[in-house]
């Protein structure tokens, strides 16, 4: 961070410059004092959230986050010494809604910018909007969506680690640990779809096999049908699935299989939001899973991840401090915490004052000239890469394994595990 | 597994399927029949027999008390609705669905404000596992299966052998005449109309412990119901038994052979052909 | 007076533009073409007497025929335009032949059931069509006379789906009077004795379900352009509810109906959505009110009280 310390310095300075000859008038910077500051009023972030719908469990969860990382930014003075103010509007988790929460947010509510979004189809339908009101939208998605390109140049992913990285770096440990022929368990749509994808790229590249692949169609309620066609000879069942059915799906899963399953490694995505000693899931003892962040709280951990599930609210074992049935989604919240604190850097070292087309410019710059975020209160999950042309953030990926009904971290992949041949470039498109 | 394994398996969680089925559907094949309307609020039904079991299960701690209560409360929240809104609008069919769905989006959004968008898992009052030397199933579905049974028998005499059975079968030939006979037409159709909705909360109070209660869960409930009922015929709970039965084995050995997703939309597409057709389905009346 | 007044509602429309405040602006671009949707759905509901549950399928054609030609072909807007017209087309008129016989809730529920299986099929060909999660059209402009029209600029959007909405409303006032219209009414007050006066009922069945659901698809291809965004969401059965909700409120067989229920209707949403997470339900009572109270709908109403000449 020393070195890009002094490059950012400069930068700002250069953009600066260039936003006050573009708007041909006085823009003050970022070290005004904090009372002409306030005299703008506060910063407005719109948070498109999905209170109702099928991502209702991680709105939820997102929105505590957001809440509580808010609330910090404020204790310390909020941005560039603006109060932060959040604007949330419930998308539904529909993506036509999720467009016209968009335009509602910039155009009604005027908010400085738009950030939150996790499912994928909310969030390629609400990019297009967002590139054409020219409003900088920040999403916590997961999906490889941002940095395969398809989006434009407003979108940004600097919170959260995609799929594609995520698999990426637990691929060559499943193989190495677990077995080399592999059946996949996926829903049928765009996320399971990034999962059958990469994952099946990376494994067969390394000399895995893939045994079978079957994609749950969405609308399914019923799974144990489809656990017959995992082949006999699979080393290693590779799970993964999203929404409310998810606890029916693992647990005819361990009905099925038994003691004579195989090796069996999950993304937690199958049990975000859920309780690992729920009854019927005693089968996963001994059972593998990716998390972004560990679930439960490990006797020696960093006080800045002591201190963010503290103020986030959960207990040791991931759940609402005010509820222990209220199970958070751990491994993808954490998200708006640290994008929040993204947008706190870019506003400060842009010197972003109010919503304008030099002003998002210099702040869509700064962004993609940020490097790494270092590992800290800011960014809890761990130290982060960030690529600019990807407009896309990479991160530590965790594999835990089933002890006690409790997820133990048994390892810790390097940042550049994640790493992928990048096929985007956003810096190139025009503003 | 070995061809016959998978047959078995197929077999067992087909017949578990179809009876879950059947009873999910019958409440909406007996609505049809008596009533002559489609009740597009059926999953809803469904759904909320699933939150109050939730309710009941985890604020008084006693499953079995929650299949007793969520039947009741569902048919009472129907009956009400019967009254308030189906009555005045002379069981109009078409006016019926629009009502009906009304109903469908104010009882899911209800629920979503009290109850939230969670999917919440509810104990099983007997939770084992069955191993078989091919693979493991669960002990609660065999006994929801018996259940089911057990209560598709119990509503077929109730029809058969009780006076209100006999009133129902009577209006469903012809309200009139009925009426003529002294049959309390009015009365019948609100009690048909509760006894559809409590036999959806049943099923949906007894699915809650493998699957979660969630308050979009009624969507698909519904969908199936739709399938199965038209299939065997509206109006016919001979024929909603059999479509159960057919849809349910069907869809364990097809998901096998076939991708599910495929055979979805084979499925869904059959059944609208079928209906656009032999508009009465394999054993129904006509319903236009 | 009648044709007097349509004129006069698409020129307010024209106006409201200069005057409206951004935000309004853009919710207006949206409700005409969402309108447009709803007077296809008006058409066979509010003329023929027909409910569908499926015109999602109808929607959804349009935005795949249009979204597929321009993101594989290349084609340009006019040309996926298009693409988009004939594939509502063709789905449109095989639904029709298919719904031939039924009738009542047996047409409704054919016309769900095909609907499901259209949105299962946008699904299971997700290499194709994305799937749920969709795909993006991006950096659309029309060609018009040499000039180059960004759909992306709110005059443009604003006016492309006014324009869009006026040929559906000003096709429908005028088929409505046609002597097909009459036709098509006396369908749906007397099928039988309509058949038995000579008309080839079935014959007029399936144009209605034709027109009705070819002008479903043009809304879904106008959407597509104007709003960058194709996925199987659309084809799904909220939104084959959502127009005979609109349809209904504002009054079913009026032509002015499905724009007064479509703008309503998107207005109470988006003030409910501010009130209680369970917005959706001013859908539920709005349907259920209206169902008991105001069966013919809000410019139902008004024709019924106070203006009858209305169409």
């Amino acid at each position: 961070m020393s070195q890009d310390g002094a490059a950012t310095i400069s930068r700002r300075r250069f953009l600066q410059a260039g936003a006050t000859a573009a708007l041909g008038a006085h823009l003050p910077g970022p070290w005004v004092g904090r009372a002409a500051a306030q005299a703008e009023g506060p910063l407005r972030l719109g948070f498109q959230v999905h209170r109702t719908g099928i991502g209702a469990v991680y709105g939820r969860w997102y929105e505590r986050a957001t809440t509580a990382a808010v609330k910090l930014i404020n204790e310390k003075g909020g941005i560039g010494g603006r109060p932060v103010e959040i604007v949330a509007e419930d998308d539904g988790t529909d993506p036509k809604r999720g467009a016209e929460v968009v335009e509602k947010l910039a155009v009604q509510h005027k908010v400085d910018f738009i950030f939150g979004t996790l499912f994928s189809h909310v969030v390629i339908a609400s990019a297009p909007r967002a590139g054409e009101l020219k409003i900088p939208y920040i999403v916590v998605s997961e999906g490889y969506h941002v940095a395969s390109g398809r989006l434009n140049r407003y979108v940004f992913q600097p919170g959260i680690t995609d799929v594609r990285a995520q698999v990426t770096a637990v691929a060559p440990w499943i193989l190495k640990n677990l077995g080399k022929k592999v059946t996949l368990i996926f829903p049928d749509y765009a996320f399971g779809h990034d999962h059958r994808d990469f994952f099946s790229r990376v494994a067969t590249a390394q000399g895995g096999t893939i045994r079978a692949l079957l994609p749950i169609p969405p609308t399914e309620t019923s799974f144990t049908k489809y656990f017959p066609r995992v082949p006999a000879d699979t080393e290693v069942l590779y799970h993964v699935m999203v929404g409310p059915g998810v606890l029916t799906f693992v647990k005819e899963m361990g009905e099925h299989f038994g003691a004579r399953r195989p090796q069996i490694f999950g993304f937690i995505d199958s049990l975000e939001g859920v309780d690992l000693a729920s009854a019927g899931l005693e089968f996963l003892e001994g059972t593998y899973f990716w998390e972004a962040f560990p679930r439960y709280a490990a006797a020696t951990m960093p006080q800045h991840v002591r201190f963010y599930r503290e103020r986030v609210g959960v207990n040791a074992n991931g759940a609402s401090v005010n509820d222990p049935r209220d199970v958070s989604t751990f491994s993808h919240m954490f998200g708006c915490w640290e994008t929040l604190f993204v947008i706190k850097r870019a506003v400060e070292q842009s010197g972003y004052k109010k919503p304008g087309a030099a002003a998002y410019r210099a702040f869509i710059e700064t962004l993609e000239g940020f490097q790494s975020f270092p590992e800290g209160t800011e960014h809890p999950q761990g130290p982060k890469r960030f690529v600019g042309r990807l407009h896309q953030v990479f991160g530590q990926q965790v594999v835990s394994k089933v002890e006690k009904r409790r997820l133990t971290v048994i390892h810790r992949t390097a940042i550049e595990d994640s790493m992928y041949a990048p096929e985007a470039d956003y810096t190139k498109q025009p503003l | 597994m070995s061809l016959g394994a998978h047959l078995f398996l197929a077999l067992l969680e087909g017949t578990v399927g179809a009876l879950v089925l059947a009873l999910t559907a019958l409440g909406l094949s007996l609505v049809f029949g008596v009533m002559r309307i489609v009740n597009v609020a059926h999953g809803a039904f469904f759904m909320l027999g699933a939150i109050v079991t939730w309710y009941v299960s985890t604020l008084l701690g006693s499953f079995l008390l929650a299949l007793v209560v969520a039947p009741l409360v569902v048919a009472a929240v129907a009956v009400v609705a019967d009254r308030l809104v189906l009555r005045p609008i002379g069981y109009e069919p078409e006016s019926t669905i629009v009502a009906t769905i009304g109903l469908l989006y104010i009882l899911e959004q209800v629920v979503l404000m009290v109850y939230g968008p969670y999917a919440r898992p509810v104990t099983a009052p007997i939770y084992f596992r069955v191993d078989f030397p091919w693979f493991g199933y669960s002990g609660y579905k065999l006994i929801v299966g018996v259940i089911a049974a057990i209560l598709l028998v119990a509503t077929w005499i109730a029809l058969a052998r009780t006076k209100l059975g006999l009133y129902m079968r009577a209006t469903q030939q012809d309200p009139e005449i009925a009426q003529a006979f002294a049959v309390p037409v009015g009365r019948v159709y609100t009690t048909a109309f509760g006894a559809g909705a409590g036999l959806a909360a049943v099923a949906g109070a007894l699915i809650v412990p493998i699957q979660q209660a969630h308050y979009l869960m009624g969507l698909d409930a519904l969908l199936l119901s739709f399938v199965v009922v038209i299939l065997g015929g509206l109006g016919s709970l001979r024929g909603t038994l059999v479509a159960a039965f057919v849809v349910g084995l069907s869809d364990g050995a097809v998901s096998v052979l076939f991708s599910p997703t495929l055979a979805k939309i084979v499925a869904t597409l059959l059944v609208g052909l079928v209906l656009a057709v032999r508009g009465r389905g394999l054993f129904g009346e006509e319903i236009a | 007076m009648t044709l007097g007044l349509h004129l006069g509602v698409l020129a307010l429309l024209g106006v409201l533009q200069l005057v409206l405040p951004p935000f309004h602006h853009g919710m207006l671009a949206r409700i005409m073409v969402l309108a447009a949707y709803a007077a296809g759905y008006n058409l066979l509901l509010g003329y023929v007497g027909l409910m569908s549950l499926g015109h999602a399928m109808f929607f959804a054609a349009g935005m795949y025929g249009t979204g597929l030609a321009i993101s594989y072909l290349g084609v340009g807007v006019a040309t996926g335009f298009l693409a988009g017209v004939v594939a509502g087309l063709a789905v449109a008129a095989a639904v029709g032949l298919i719904t031939l016989r039924t009738a009542g809730p047996a047409f409704l529920i054919v016309t769900m059931m095909l609907a499901q299986a259209f949105y299962l099929a946008t699904l299971y060909f997700n290499e194709i069509t994305g799937g749920d999660q969709g795909f993006i059209l991006s950096g659309l402009s029309l060609d018009l006379g040499g000039r180059r029209l960004p759909l992306a600029d709110p005059v443009v959007k604003y006016n492309v789906a006014l324009v869009v909405f006026a040929a559906c409303l000003l096709l429908n006032f005028w088929l409505v009077r046609s002597p097909v219209g009459h036709i098509l009414r006396a369908l749906r007050e007397n099928e039988e004795r309509t058949r038995l006066l000579g008309y080839n009922t079935p014959r007029y069945k399936l144009f209605a379900v034709t027109v009705s659901g070819l002008i479903a698809a043009v809304a879904g291809s106008a959407y597509t352009l104007l709003f960058s965004y194709v996925g199987s969401t659309f084809a799904g059965i909220p939104y084959s509810i959502y127009p005979l909700l609109w349809t209904l409120l504002g009054g079913s067989g009026t032509t002015l109906g499905p724009l007064v229920g479509t703008l309503v209707m998107t207005y109470l949403v988006d003030v409910a959505s501010s009130l209680t997470t369970g917005y959706l339900i001013v859908v539920g009572v709005t349907l259920v009110v209206t169902i008991l109270w105001v069966p013919a709908g809000i410019v139902g109403g008004i024709r019924a009280r106070w203006a009858p000449w209305l169409p």
